[in-house]
Formats: C-alpha cells, structure tokens, sequence
C-alpha cells in the first residue's frame, strides 16, 4: 500500500518541480510548487510525521506560498521574462552540473543506505507527542530562539517594504522624512 | 510493504537538483526564492526520511526548525523584492547590478 501511495506521488511531486521550472508565467509556477509541497506532505504522512506533514501543508502551501501570491499581485510581475541570456551556454551547463549533481547524490545514497533496505517497524505511539516531548525538553531554547527570529523577519520585513514619508500620518512623516532632507 | 527509505532520498535529490537549476537557469527573482523554497522541502524530506530510519524524532525537530526559518526567510527575502521593484520596477535579477564592481 505504502509503495503504491509512493509510485503514485513521485512523478506527481517531480512533474509538478519541472513544471514549475519550465513556467514563464510566475503565479503558475507557484501553484506548481503548492502541488509539489502537497505531495511531499503525502510522503510525510508515508514516513509517520504527521506532525510535520500538517505544519507543511498549513505553513508552506497555506501561508508562504500565500505570501508569494500576494507579493506576486501586488507587484505586478506577470511580464514575460527576458530570454536571452547573459553568460553564453549557462542554460545547459546548468542542466548538465545539476545531472552531475543529482548523480552524485544519488551515488551517495546508493553506496551509503543502500538503496532497497526497508526501514525497521515504525515507533509506536504519538507521532506528535513524540515531538512535542523532544521539542519541549531538548530543543526548548532553539524553539524559544525561533519566537526572536520571526519577530525579527516580522519587523524587518516591515522595515524594507516600507513606503518612505507617505501612507503615514502629516506629524509621523515629517518627523521621519526630516532627517533625510538635513544636509 | 514499507517504502524503502533510499526511495525518499533519491526523490528528495532529484527535488532539490531541479530546484538548483532552477535558481541557476531562471532570472525572476520570485521563481528563483520558490526554487530555493524546493530546495528547502527536498532537504525537508531527507531530514524526516533519515528520522524515519532511524527511529528517533529529533530529524523531524530539526525539518520544524527549517520550516520556521524558511519562514523567516521568505518574509525578509520578498520585502527585500518589492523593495527593489520600487526602486527598479522589475524583477529580474540581472539588473539589480548596483554592488557589480
């Protein structure tokens, strides 16, 4: 069952990756990527995260691919992009290093798992209390650590896109344009 | 029958190489961070697999932890982007040259 689910989902996962690379229009592109990270949340549930494959789906396909959309309607970006290209040949010796690269990898894979040893029995009880026990004891100050880190991406992405001087109130923008105008 | 972990490993490879020729090959700026994002779930996968191999729930503590600077990341990247698109009003890569020598 689990390797019919698998056969399934893996050439769904990797067409919908190419997909998105061959995309000229960048809103299909990401809603290739929502597809591909759909599937992946699929090959979670296939490894027992059930965690993790419910944060991938609320995270990655809810809220940053959401994002993407957003930033992508807000700018504007559904322009052809430029074709020629700038350095002669990278388009194919970027395929080609990328094949090397897979090829690699795969060999590792090959020579260092093996590459049909099935996994033991998987752990039993609660997947998510599981992590949420190890979250909780070992890694407390890492996780703790992540509140700083988004807020931080928080107020410095409200920091960078930022109108300067306009959208805000006469006081607040003088106040912050003045600065600026002062030799 | 189990699905092999080495099955989910390759798959994550071939993920994460078309997401590196992805950020090679494209000039949009906002395919190249969601190539990067691919790359990001590939090693995702790799993470969880290799947890799934070995018992232990600490590789999928650490997919969580990516996820969350991923996260962070895309924020900071994307008001990055649209503050280049004020200035320049594109968002092709290859003209963001002020730092070229």
């Amino acid at each position: 069952m689990d390797l019919v689910v698998f056969w399934i989902m893996a050439p769904v996962s990797i067409g919908a990756a190419v997909l998105m690379l061959f995309q000229r229009n960048a809103v299909y592109a990401a809603l290739f990527l929502i597809l591909n990270q759909f599937t992946l949340a699929v090959f979670f549930v296939l490894l027992d995260a059930h965690f993790l494959a419910a944060v991938q789906v609320i995270v990655y396909a809810g809220a940053i691919m959401v994002l993407f959309l957003f930033v992508m309607m807000f700018l504007g970006v559904d322009r052809r992009e430029a074709l020629a290209e700038t350095i002669p040949g990278q388009r194919w010796l970027a395929v080609g290093l990328g094949l090397l690269l897979a090829a690699g990898v795969v060999l590792a894979v090959g020579l260092g798992v093996g590459l049909a040893r099935a996994p033991g029995p998987p752990p039993g009880g609660d997947n998510i209390r599981a992590v949420a026990r190890v979250l909780f004891t070992d890694y407390v100050f890492p996780f703790e650590l992540t509140s700083i880190l988004l807020i931080l991406a928080a107020v410095a992405a409200m920091v960078l896109a930022r109108r300067k001087g306009r959208g805000l109130p006469d006081l607040e923008a003088d106040a912050v344009s003045e600065p600026e105008r002062a030799p | 029958m189990k699905t092999p972990i080495a099955f989910f490993l390759v798959l994550s490879a071939l993920l994460f190489t078309i997401g590196t020729v992805g950020v090679l090959v494209r000039r949009n700026a906002l395919v190249i961070f969601m190539s990067i994002e691919l790359q990001l779930n590939a090693v995702n996968l790799t993470l969880i697999a290799f947890s799934r191999q070995l018992g232990e729930v600490d590789g999928q503590v650490l997919a969580f932890f990516s996820m969350v600077v991923a996260a962070a990341e895309v924020v900071v990247g994307l008001a990055i982007i649209v503050a280049i698109f004020r200035r320049r009003v594109s968002a092709n890569v290859d003209e963001v040259s002020l730092l070229k020598w």
